[in-house]
């Protein structure tokens, strides 16, 4: 076991992405994730990898997709604004089934909104973002351990399923220290036979490429890449439960969100109310088969957000309607107090007395 | 136990600072914590506030809304969060910069000219140590013990000749 | 005796291109550079969106195809992550300056050493023939249909003359393929431009001026006199810098 360091979690997903042997950063700077960048720049050129203060979020992202049809490990990050210009070339890297890592530290919007952390590009995320069929694999760090941990898996799972990831975060998670445990140096174990490194006149020419004017080629790509999502959503999903064996009601929180909410859950248990928590840690895939299994017994589900209430739709599917979901949710850069979720569980379990 | 403090004052008076010195000091000692800023434009002259969570368990949500322990390093932090110490709480209360009484009967409060008190130890800007070594004598939340080996994790190596004024302000502040 | 050959680097795949156009002899002249500096196992060139959108079938080195616009920021990924490879882009006026702009400026600013081709025939090709950054004055195309008004439409961009005031790139030049002459001359500046990024110095590209007879509504040979009367008097052809020629004098 290493020792543990205090860092702040920005600095966890920069120095866990370095040892996951991801050597090719760009990005822009943004409020709240520029010390990400800021470490990047100053580690990089020691251990000679790439980083590059691109003139855009536009160029960044479309650097991501040169390097990772290069065939390595290669990443961006920016917070909301930003990641909406990063769109398009999102979409490119997934029409062209590459790997790469999105960090979206997120703030409020829309539009410039702020600067304080928010959950509000859950949409964004979770069900496309840019244009076309496609998913990105979307982990949800609770901790700055968590920033670091989900950052090697998130190349690991990119690599695997040649599907982009997207670590969403949020900026009270990306600002704040905790000690961490940095993961061991590791890097991409799997083939990438695509990989347009040259011919060296020995093979046929590869193609990085999301262009299909045939419509039945176009078809068919779609189909086949979302047959891997069939097996990401198998496979892939994750989720911590905290009390909801016996629960009568589940807050249903991520990030930040979540760690508000345990507390409220302890807050709820010392009165005597059997509240319980399940923390998605991929928002795609959701964990539906948990939340479908806790609808067998709880009176009401309350999903906690730092949005007007977009992971509350999932909620209801996974559970379809079966049960009675509410909202708990500050936005703008404001934070749920454990009162406040605690005072939403209440009125859960007192609802259907 | 758990103790959740929080430091509020004006931007530049080494707010962030103080309560990484209490994060690492508590790293040291194997304790759960966190440590949370405030970020933003409200950092560069206006005022800065940071949460510190020292526990003996896994730190639930790093937000301190609640404090047990305040550090107010001036008026407006005050008047802003001394409503939301709780009942039996401590308050800390720098007061060179603010004139005030703290209005409250149901928290202890320490009143400490630490401003002063770090000029007349040649470090008119150690005001947040001076006020930390009289955190750590009252509360005993993080030991008295091996303070440089934390000064040194967040004093910069090109600032090392820093060490030893901020330990005396420590010591200042712990005597005061 | 073969006295004509199709050049190796590229693909035996028809080119897709209308009778006249010119982006065929351009192909073939990138190609030939390629051919000709040995380096098609070790190249991967980057796709527009325009006309040239399907290149990427027709040379036979890796290929990948880009958003619009953004072949510099792609190449410029590849190159980070594979110095010792032969990085070009082929890309239309619509794609490099117009949507693309910026990621041509900045990455002729950071002298990336990659190649780019740039393919001006002053219109929107592949979308049916809309008015490009690169229309002359007056020119009528299907979104300019009494003619560019530059009160309201502004005027053409002239990318040479922007980006030879940059201290960055190391090599800029136009060239033309209406006649014999300018294609031999074509040849040689695009060889050149390979061989700058195979010997380390940097950001080269080269602006071709070309012909679209289906969008201008002319004969393949009525165009080429019109790239000669009206094209190369607004973008003159040469060598608008050369950082190691100038350090060499």
């Amino acid at each position: 076991m290493s020792e543990k360091v205090l860092m702040k979690g920005n600095e966890a997903i920069a120095e866990a992405a370095i040892r996951a042997g991801c050597r090719h950063y760009f990005g822009y700077p943004i409020t709240p994730q520029t010390e990400l960048a800021a470490y990047m720049a100053k580690r990089m050129p020691k251990i000679d990898g790439v980083f590059l203060q691109a003139e855009s979020e536009i160029a960044a992202i479309n650097m991501v997709y040169g390097v990772s049809s290069a065939g390595l490990r290669v990443m961006t990050s920016s917070s909301s604004p930003g990641v909406s210009l990063k769109q398009e070339g999102i979409s490119y890297i997934a029409g062209s089934d590459l790997p790469a890592l999105i960090v979206n530290v997120e703030r409020g919007g829309p539009g410039l909104g702020g600067i304080q952390p928010s959950q509000s590009d859950y949409f964004q995320a979770t069900k496309g973002g840019g244009h076309g069929d496609y998913h990105l694999i979307v982990l949800t760090p609770a901790s700055v351990q968590e920033m670091a941990d989900l950052t090697a898996l998130a190349f690991d799972l990119s690599d695997k399923y040649r599907v982009p990831a997207m670590l969403l975060a949020d900026g009270t998670i990306g600002q704040m220290m905790e000690p961490v445990e940095l993961p061991a140096e590791s890097g991409c174990t799997v083939e990438k036979p695509w990989a347009v490194t040259g011919t060296k006149m020995q093979r046929r020419h590869n193609i990085v490429n999301s262009l299909y004017l045939v419509p039945e080629e176009l078809e068919r790509t779609n189909i086949e890449r979302f047959e891997r999502y069939a097996q990401i959503e198998a496979n892939e999903v994750r989720y911590e439960k905290f009390m909801t064996e016996d629960a009568d009601v589940c807050v249903v929180a991520f990030g930040i969100a979540a760690r508000v909410s345990k507390n409220a859950v302890i807050a709820a248990r010392n009165e005597g109310i059997k509240a319980g928590l399940i923390r998605p840690i991929t928002v795609w895939p959701f964990p539906k088969k948990a939340i479908a299994e806790a609808a067998k017994h709880v009176k009401g589900f309350v999903s906690v957000e730092l949005s007007m209430g977009q992971m509350i739709e999932d909620v209801r599917l996974a559970c379809e309607c079966t049960r009675p979901v509410s909202l708990c949710s500050r936005v703008g850069g404001m934070i749920p107090s454990p009162d406040e979720v605690l005072e939403s569980i209440k009125k859960m379990n007192g609802g259907l007395k | 136990m758990t103790t959740e403090i929080l430091i509020a004052g004006f931007g530049g008076q080494g707010v962030l600072f103080a309560g990484k010195f209490l994060a690492y000091k508590g790293l040291l000692e194997n304790r759960h914590l966190s440590w949370l800023p405030s970020y933003g434009p409200e950092m560069r002259g206006g005022t800065a506030n940071c949460s510190v969570i020292l526990s003996d368990d896994n730190v639930g949500s790093p937000i301190v809304s609640k404090p047990d322990v305040l550090i107010a390093m001036n008026l407006p932090s005050l008047d802003k969060f001394e409503k939301d110490v709780v009942p039996g709480g401590t308050i800390y209360v720098e007061s060179t910069l603010i004139s005030r009484k703290v209005a409250r009967d149901d928290v202890k409060v320490f009143y400490v000219p630490a401003t002063e008190l770090a000029k007349s130890i040649g470090a008119p800007t150690l005001a947040n140590m001076v006020m930390i070594g009289k955190f750590i004598r009252e509360s005993g939340a993080v030991s008295y013990d091996e303070l440089d080996a934390a000064l040194k994790k967040v004093v910069s190596a090109r600032h090392a000749d820093l060490l030893e004024i901020n330990l005396k302000a420590i010591t200042t502040g712990y005597q005061y | 005796m073969v006295v004509f050959e199709k050049p190796k680097s590229l693909t035996d795949a028809e080119f897709h291109y209308c009778p006249g156009c010119t982006h065929g002899i351009i192909h073939r002249l990138v190609a030939e550079a390629i051919d000709a500096t040995g380096c098609e196992g070790n190249a991967v060139g980057v796709a527009p969106v325009g006309c040239a959108v399907m290149a990427y079938n027709y040379f036979a080195c890796d290929m990948v195809e880009a958003a619009h616009g953004r072949a510099p920021a792609v190449a410029t990924g590849l190159k980070r992550a594979m110095p010792d490879h032969v990085i070009f882009t082929y890309q239309g006026d619509g794609d490099l300056a117009s949507i693309g702009m910026a990621e041509t400026v900045h990455a002729a600013a950071r002298n990336e050493n990659i190649t780019v081709i740039f393919v001006n025939n002053a219109i929107y090709g592949m979308t049916g023939g809309q008015m490009a950054p690169t229309s002359l004055p007056g020119q009528v195309t299907q979104t300019s249909p009494y003619g560019r008004d530059v009160k309201t439409a502004g005027y053409p961009v002239k990318v040479c003359e922007i980006l030879r005031d940059l201290d960055g790139p190391e090599f800029i030049a136009r060239v033309a393929v209406n006649n014999v002459k300018n294609v031999r001359n074509a040849k040689k500046i695009i060889q050149k431009a390979f061989e700058n990024q195979i010997a380390g110095k940097g950001f080269s590209l080269v602006e071709v001026v070309s012909s679209c007879p289906t969008n201008w509504g002319m004969t393949p040979v009525k165009a080429l006199e019109w790239v000669e009367e009206k094209m190369i008097p607004y973008y003159p052809l040469g060598v608008y810098k050369d950082r190691s020629a100038k350090e060499e004098n």
